[in-house]
């Protein structure tokens, strides 16, 4: 399976992860070939297999509607690289 | 007397209780046999103040005449996948540096509710997407184990990969540094490492250890589990790792079974299924011979042989590489340099611009290679094709197993299809490292609990190891299992101290 | 019978087809997926968990309540209600978004096909659901407090939402208005939302397309996060006569996510990445399906309250005008109040015109919400009770109901101090309607001659001199002996 840088760099924009041409270039031929790999999938027959969904039987539990966690602002900004007036600070976006 | 870091977790245990050493002399010993090996580069972060407060509990404890705690002495390195209060927790990337987490894992609490000591945070393949140990964005970590590479001396050594992801784990466990660390298994973090450096490890059932506070890789695949030098201390730090947490929606909900009390390496009764498919291209002659001697062992301990098929197994591995990577590439969105980590900001960066240039310096190379896998197996167009027939084919890989269950209680295996190997060896083709796993992942895929204990050691002298799976929540007959060929293996090599 | 609103372009006349998808957020203490609170005004990222700020290896685990509302809200449209579902995570990039992803449902949602009956101009018109599903609602981003950044608040972040997905059934703006306030009615009576529009507790993601009738559907537009009924209409309007100005200018519309700003009435587009629409939605690997069993399901529906619809019917077969049954089911409050004054005592078809007129007026007056009422539906029926068994006359019990207003007392007590009862003492009236005909012989004589309107005068001037309280049925038997 081919991989064109185009498609490297549309990826890596989606994944939002800068990459230099050089870095596309370098990408592609590896994507390529691990895409190559993994795709002789395709030959197992899976027509009526349900997709895992649950990796041990088990159910889904719900808990109860009950507050027992938040006033701690602090701690989640505690590790921020920016935080000011108790918001997370980031670029200004213009929608 | 013995020198304290020569002792499991047991022995340990028992001595301190017994009063033969206190706890403080145990962690005063490893703590400075940690700071004697850092040329391992096996510890990210020493946290002896947190080991002597544990060890001082204990000995206060006993000196009240209390009952001493199930793991009550237990000084353990802690792989630095967990986050944990107050100190930094990293998973070995540079887009956590200086991460504090204002919280502790599940499993890292239950350890310290059972009475244990951190000696310090253990290096590993950044965000456990690795199988070397080289893709820590803090440097390798060295095996303890050396190969001669001959030369004219004989003493070329080149340096070894401990294995991976929980390649510091298995390299303080292996050079002494701890008598047990924790690890976590994704497609064979636990079982690869262990088996590369001469030690046990286990992956327990998915679901047994909560995923709560540990940073996430794969999370359908994420698995908790203790290293340690033997098949008891395995059972001893998993039964106190184990447990069912609200807070995880996967965490099974039943009681820790006393797997200590079970062990048993009588095996009269058991039957031992041989996977015919594991018996891979090119695996060298020793791999297959230790396996052939694992097998001797199984039937002196009274088990029955039956050679089983798990027809989907050579999917395994590429379904693998779509589910693992996927899951990521969405569990690793968060780590944006808003909230806590590293923030790149080129000047006049817009929001986005800032998401790109923060993951870009933030991530290491197999980490991006991997998000950016999995973004192309989700995105449009290409999702049923990968994701979904990937996910059709963990089904039949599951289905595989269960019907080997109806023929046998427990599988063996080789652990991995080579002994360590040096590093660098394999890092420039991501295929031939994903090749490692090739006996790991399968029981990964299907959530089971499966160990690896050594066997021997290859003609360089390197550890081997056995893998043995068992039946959902049937850690009991894999570890009895493992014990068994533990007992006659007699596995006593230990690296030569170099560092 | 099909709305004819059309638009009137340079070619012709052009159809409007609108689908809403309604964000509605889920009535409940603790966010969806962590135990933080939903309350409404706190201080920036004080109601914040972990698992809301996406730590490492933070988990989601479901809120119970929220998903027994969705499913609750379902019921109450007739749908379908899916006992196996998923969480998927769309996938995305945005300061709002602490995780990355939004956990919702895209696969396999919680509530299937549904419907939702609305009327306009005194037609009733069917508009599908296609689905509810379940998700986390974003934090919130604050661009106007530095100069050169945005501020982030995850107070919001995690909160439940329903995402109620039309069909794209509507063709007027005054349909989409009917729609929305006849599922916000719904929403408020089953109590899986409050309604609160200005709180941002409903928003309508509004998708328009135009073509000429009888053609396929056209290409359509999603306008974003309008927070308002008038909003929603007046979006609708401006986007389809620009799509009709687009198209016929010789133009394409091409499918874009637009904002609508209430300042100017118009929509614009919204800078987006080609990859806007990339979500890469997959199965979220930290939550199992979600299997709901029957013992959940039957509760769900044995808490549900009398709907609108029902509710309705039953209303008109106690004998109450389509009018007032239509006033008095719109709002859950209103049939609340007017259930607990029938069930009270009051008789229906008097009750609802009281309530029609008398207190609806009042309430205007003061301003307050029947919630806020000073008078309870007990005392009402108190009210009507006298008014029905002869105590009071018509105007008697204005001037009761007055005093209500104003002391909050109980009529019987008000009636009794203030000596307010109407008389039907055929004596005192007779003895009235003497000295009446006494001070006007000119205009007995004149009525008598034949003049009948005077009838009416003699009736006052009676009541009058009775201060009101003589049974006005009583007068007018009694008038009519004595003036022959
Ligand atoms: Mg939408
Ligand atoms: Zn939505």
């Amino acid at each position: 399976m081919s991989v064109d840088t185009a498609t490297v760099k549309r990826i890596a924009s989606l994944a939002r992860i800068a990459i230099t041409d050089a870095e596309a270039e370098r990408l592609a031929p590896e994507l390529g070939n691990i895409l190559g790999w993994i795709e002789q999938l395709g030959e197992v027959d899976t027509g009526d297999v349900a997709p895992m969904t649950a990796v041990i039987p088990n159910h889904l539990r719900l808990r109860d509607d009950v507050v027992t966690d938040g006033g701690a602002r602090d701690a989640v900004l505690a590790n921020a690289p920016q935080a000011e007036h108790g918001f997370f600070a980031v670029p200004k976006v213009i929608e | 007397m013995t020198d304290l870091t020569d002792l499991g977790i047991a022995a340990i245990r028992d001595g301190v209780r017994e009063g033969a050493f206190s706890a403080r002399e145990v962690a005063e010993a490893f703590v400075a046999r940690v700071a004697a090996a850092k040329s391992l580069n096996a510890f990210l972060v020493e946290t002896p103040d947190h080991a002597f407060a544990a060890a001082d509990a204990a000995d206060k404890a006993r000196a009240a005449g209390e009952t001493l705690k199930p793991l009550a002495g237990v000084p353990i390195g802690m792989k630095d996948l967990f986050c944990t209060k107050g100190v930094a927790s990293t998973a070995a990337s540079h887009i956590l540096e200086g991460f504090v987490p204002p919280y502790e894992s599940r499993v890292s609490q239950n350890l310290w509710d059972a009475g244990a000591g951190m000696l310090g945070k253990l290096n590993m393949d950044q965000f456990a997407m690795g199988s070397s140990n080289e893709t820590s964005a803090f440097g390798n970590v060295i095996s303890p184990w050396r190969r001669s590479d001959g030369g004219a001396s004989g003493k070329n050594w080149a340096p070894l990969t401990p294995g991976g992801s929980s390649g510091g784990s298995s390299a303080a466990i292996a050079a002494r540094l701890c008598p047990a660390a924790t690890g976590t298994d994704t497609g064979g973090s636990i079982r690869q490492p262990a088996a590369f450096t001469g030690i046990a490890g286990i992956k327990p059932t998915y679901g047994r250890c909560s995923r709560w506070g540990v940073v996430a890789f794969a999370s359908s695949l994420d698995q908790a589990g203790p290293m340690a030098r033997d098949v008891r201390d395995c059972a001893i730090m998993l039964e106190a790792m184990a447990g069912f947490d609200p807070r995880d929606a996967t965490s099974l909900d039943l009681d820790v079974p006393k797997w200590e009390a079970g062990l048993s390496g009588d095996l009269k009764g058991k039957k031992i299924g041989i996977p015919k498919e594991y018996r891979v291209e090119n695996m060298p002659a020793e791999i297959e011979a230790l396996w052939q001697q694992g097998i001797a062992w199984a039937k002196d301990a009274g088990a029955e042989i039956v050679e089983v098929s798990l027809p989907h197994t050579r999917y395994a591995l590429p379904a693998y590489y779509i589910i693992a990577p996927a899951e990521a590439s969405s569990n690793l969105a968060r780590y944006d340099g808003v909230r806590y980590g590293l923030r790149d900001l080129p000047d006049g960066a817009n929001l986005q611009e800032m998401y790109a240039a923060t993951r870009a310096a933030g991530f290491g190379d197999e980490v991006k290679r991997r998000i950016m896998i999995g973004t192309y197996v989700l995105s449009a167009g290409y999702y049923d094709a990968y994701f979904t027939q990937a996910s059709k084919v963990r089904t039949l890989i599951a289905r595989d197993f269960e019907a080997a269950w109806e023929s046998c209680d427990v599988l063996l295996t080789p652990t991995a299809p080579s002994a360590a190997f040096a590093l660098g060896e394999k890092s420039a083709d991501p295929i031939a490292m994903y090749l490692n796993d090739v006996f790991t992942v399968p029981s990964s895929l299907a959530g089971l609990p499966a160990m690896s204990v050594p066997g021997g050691l290859d003609a360089a002298g390197l550890p081997l190891g056995l893998q043995i799976i068992g039946k959902p929540l049937d850690e009991q007959s894999v570890l009895n299992a493992g014990l068994a060929i533990e007992q006659r293996a007699g596995f006593t090599a230990r690296p030569e101290q170099w560092w | 019978m099909e709305s004819t609103y059309r638009i009137q372009g340079a070619t012709g006349e052009w159809e409007v087809v609108i689908g809403l998808e309604v964000h509605a957020q889920v009535t409940s203490n603790a966010k969806l997926f962590s135990g933080a609170s939903t309350a409404f005004g706190a201080e920036p990222n004080t109601q914040v968990s972990l698992v809301d700020a996406a730590m490492p290896g933070m988990l989601p685990v479901p809120n119970r309540e929220c998903i027994r509302q969705a499913v609750r809200t379902g019921m109450a449209i007739e749908a379908q209600i899916n006992k196996w579902s998923r969480f998927d995570r769309k996938n995305y990039f945005y300061a709002d978004l602490p995780q990355g992803y939004q956990i919702s449902q895209l696969y396999h949602p919680l509530v299937g096909e549904g419907s939702i009956e609305i009327e306009v101009d005194d037609a009733t018109k069917t508009i599908g659901v296609e689905r509810i599903h379940v998700e986390q609602d974003a934090g919130k981003l604050m661009h106007d407090q530095h100069p050169t950044r945005s501020y982030v608040d995850l107070n919001r972040s995690g909160v439940a939402l329903m995402e109620i997905v039309s069909r794209p059934d509507m063709r007027s703006p005054a349909e989409a208005g009917a729609y929305l306030r006849k599922l916000r009615s719904i929403l408020r009576y089953v109590g899986s939302c409050d309604g609160n529009m200005e709180e941002g507790s409903m928003r309508a993601d509004v998708n328009v397309s135009v073509r000429k009738p009888g053609d396929d559907l056209g290409t359509r537009t999603e306008t974003k996060n309008v927070n308002s009924v008038r909003f929603v209409m007046h979006a609708i309007e401006h986007e389809a006569n620009r799509q009709v100005d687009v198209i016929e200018a010789g133009g394409r519309i091409v499918q874009e996510t637009r904002l609508y700003d209430p300042d100017t009435g118009t929509t614009r587009s919204m800078r987006s990445k080609e990859d806007a629409h990339d979500y890469r939605y997959f199965p979220d690997p930290d939550l199992l399906p979600l299997e709901l069993d029957d013992a959940f399901l039957d509760e769900c529906r044995a808490s549900l309250p009398e709907l609108p619809g029902a509710k309705r019917a039953r209303y008109l077969s106690q004998g109450i005008t389509p009018y007032n049954a239509g006033v008095l089911t719109a709002e859950v409050e209103t049939a609340r109040w007017f259930d607990a004054l029938l069930e009270a005592g009051a008789a229906p078809a008097q009750a609802s015109n009281w309530v029609a007129s008398e207190l609806f007026g009042a309430l205007n007056r003061l301003g307050k919400g029947i919630e806020e009422s000073p008078v309870s539906p007990s005392q009402a029926a108190e009210l009507l009770g006298l008014v029905a068994d002869g105590t009071l006359s018509g105007s008697l019990a204005k001037q009761v109901f007055e005093i209500m207003l104003e002391t909050r007392g109980d009529p019987g007590k008000i009636v009794e101090e203030r000596g307010l009862k109407q008389t039907s003492d055929t004596g005192a009236i007779e003895q009235v309607i003497a000295e009446v005909m006494a001070a006007n012989e000119d205009k007995v004589a004149d009525y008598r001659g034949g003049k009948d309107k005077l009838f009416g005068f003699f009736v006052g001037q009676t009541m009058k001199a009775m201060q009101g309280k003589a049974n006005p049925q009583v007068v007018n038997e009694l008038l009519k002996k004595a003036l022959g």
